[in-house]
């Protein structure tokens, strides 16, 4: 155990120790050549879903990841749970998103542990911000990354949702939230299908189906894929705390919109 | 003045000693459920045990701004390794060792020594896997098996629990054990609310700390109340 460790300045923030015991392993860390114009191709994670509901915040994901024109991974993880009470999903360059996730989790694990409570709602919507203002140097490298946190605030006993931009600012949305390639067509669907206190049950569909609808429109995101029994991720925040929804409902969930959307591509209604 | 090594040495041990002596006891135990921290202590807010990793606590006697330093380091150790590595790879065992060297380096070098006690813990898939690590003052660590009580009172805890208790046993039964221990060496009667305790949950997936709530402690130190 170094010194530093033991005496060293106090605090308890992860990113702010790993800066001065291990730079290198920050995300993104790679000493930086500017690149090629245009940047290289790496897999990009493409559309998460965020809504408020009755007790709390659904997020959603879809499973896949593109370079270029490919398809690089077809069952990709992009909304993770932070801690207890909150869940992040990430847009863009693949692997440094999920190393940002990665260190938001021990962030906020390590905050707890060392001050023996957990960080606010708003302390964690701040600390993303702060990680992704670090990242704005790749952000210009083309190595973009962008997120968005959906959490339950125990103070005041609701879901809420932070948006962020390239530069770190936070934005709390009141009602949804979209991100990634397909996050213009999913948000036309949110913007068609969301109402104040949905049920559970429902705000799972509705994020569902506003993933449809941006792979209806958008090569990035993928669709349903019955064939490979691939379902979006998808995870429920509530005062009961995070909770990933279960493959056997999500099947279901997908099954009856795939069979409701029969006839009716754009779901008239 | 001429000190001999022998006898620098040994005031700083005697004043090490003296300091620990003085804190009330903590004892550090295995049972069916998991690995089970009974310390007695009045505080809701500054303890004397806590979380270090998913399957890792940490238990302390001695003086509280000195063994929350080393808590602190022992949290960014096995955050950074973790973080480095992978979850899999922080252990007790490199963590103790960690401890011993901060230990025996302030020991030797610094201008006053810990006055300290530390126990790494981490729990297994059953009783016969859990490992605990007993660190004192000067550095020195030793793997106990089963059980570790630390403080004032340390050797007649540790001669009373170990008899007639096995690491099999419910944590009930063992909570209720340790309190009674507790209180006889204190040479007074402890409820739940003097008590801090904890439990690192051998069933309970990644992160196997949580405290146990005064009133489940309370439940179970009933003879006819909760589970026990």
């Amino acid at each position: 155990m170094s010194r530093e460790l033991v005496h060293g300045p106090g605090g308890s923030s992860f990113t702010e120790l790993l800066r001065a015991q291990a730079p290198h392993l920050l995300p993104g860390a790679a000493p930086g050549e500017p690149g090629p114009p245009g940047g290289v191709d790496l897999p990009h994670g493409t559309t998460i879903v965020a809504l408020t509901c009755a007790d709390g915040v659904v997020m959603a994901g879809d499973r896949r990841a593109t370079m270029g024109n490919v398809i690089a991974n077809r069952d990709m993880e992009k909304v993770f749970a932070a801690d207890d009470y909150s869940v992040v999903g990430i847009a863009g360059t693949a692997g440094i998103a999920v190393e940002l996730v990665r260190l938001l989790q021990v962030e906020l694990e390590h905050y707890e542990k060392i001050e023996g409570t957990l960080l606010s709602l708003e302390g964690k919507a701040n600390r993303l911000s702060a990680m992704i203002r670090g990242n704005l140097g790749n952000a210009f490298r083309g190595l973009s990354v962008l997120p968005v946190l959906a959490g339950f605030d125990l103070t005041g006993g609701t879901g809420r949702l932070f948006s962020y931009d390239l530069a770190g600012g936070c934005y709390e949305e009141s009602a949804h939230h979209s991100i990634g390639s397909g996050a213009f067509f999913a948000r036309g669907a949110l913007k068609k299908l969301w109402r104040p206190a949905l049920a559970q049950e429902e705000a799972v569909r509705t994020a569902v189906e506003a993933l449809y609808d941006a792979a209806d429109d958008d090569s990035g995101t993928g669709g349903p894929d019955l064939g490979r029994q691939i379902w979006p991720t998808c995870a429920v925040v509530s005062a009961d705390g995070t909770r990933f929804v279960d493959a056997g409902t999500l099947e279901q969930v997908v099954t009856d919109l795939v069979a409701a959307r029969r006839d009716n591509p754009g779901g008239a209604r | 003045m001429y000190v001999s090594p022998e006898q620098f040495m040994k005031d700083r041990a005697d004043y090490a000693r003296k300091g620990i002596a003085r804190g009330r006891s903590v004892v550090v135990l295995s049972c069916r459920e998991g690995i089970l921290f009974v310390a007695e202590n009045p505080s809701r807010t500054l303890h004397k045990v806590s979380e270090i990793y998913d399957r890792i606590g940490f238990a302390a006697v001695g003086k509280y701004t000195e063994f929350e330093h080393l808590r602190v380091a022992g949290i960014r150790y096995a955050d950074l390794r973790g973080y480095a590595y992978d979850r899999s790879d922080v252990t007790a065992r490199a963590l103790a060792n960690a401890y011993a060297q901060t230990l025996g380096t302030v020991f030797t070098t610094e201008s006053k020594p810990y006055e300290v006690e530390i126990t790494v813990a981490q729990v297994g898939t059953d009783p016969a896997a859990d490992q605990l690590y007993r660190l004192t003052y000067d550095g020195s660590v030793t793997d106990e098996p089963g059980l570790v009580a630390m403080g004032g009172a340390a050797e007649a805890l540790t001669a009373a629990l170990s008899k007639g208790l096995d690491a099999s046993a419910e944590l009930a039964t063992v909570l209720r054990r340790a309190v009674e221990e507790l209180g006889r060496a204190g040479g007074r009667e402890l409820g739940a609310g003097d008590l801090e305790v904890a439990l690192l949950d051998r069933f309970r997936p990644r992160r196997a700390f949580s405290r146990v709530p005064v009133t489940e402690v309370e439940a179970h130190l009933t003879p006819s109340g909760g589970k026990g």
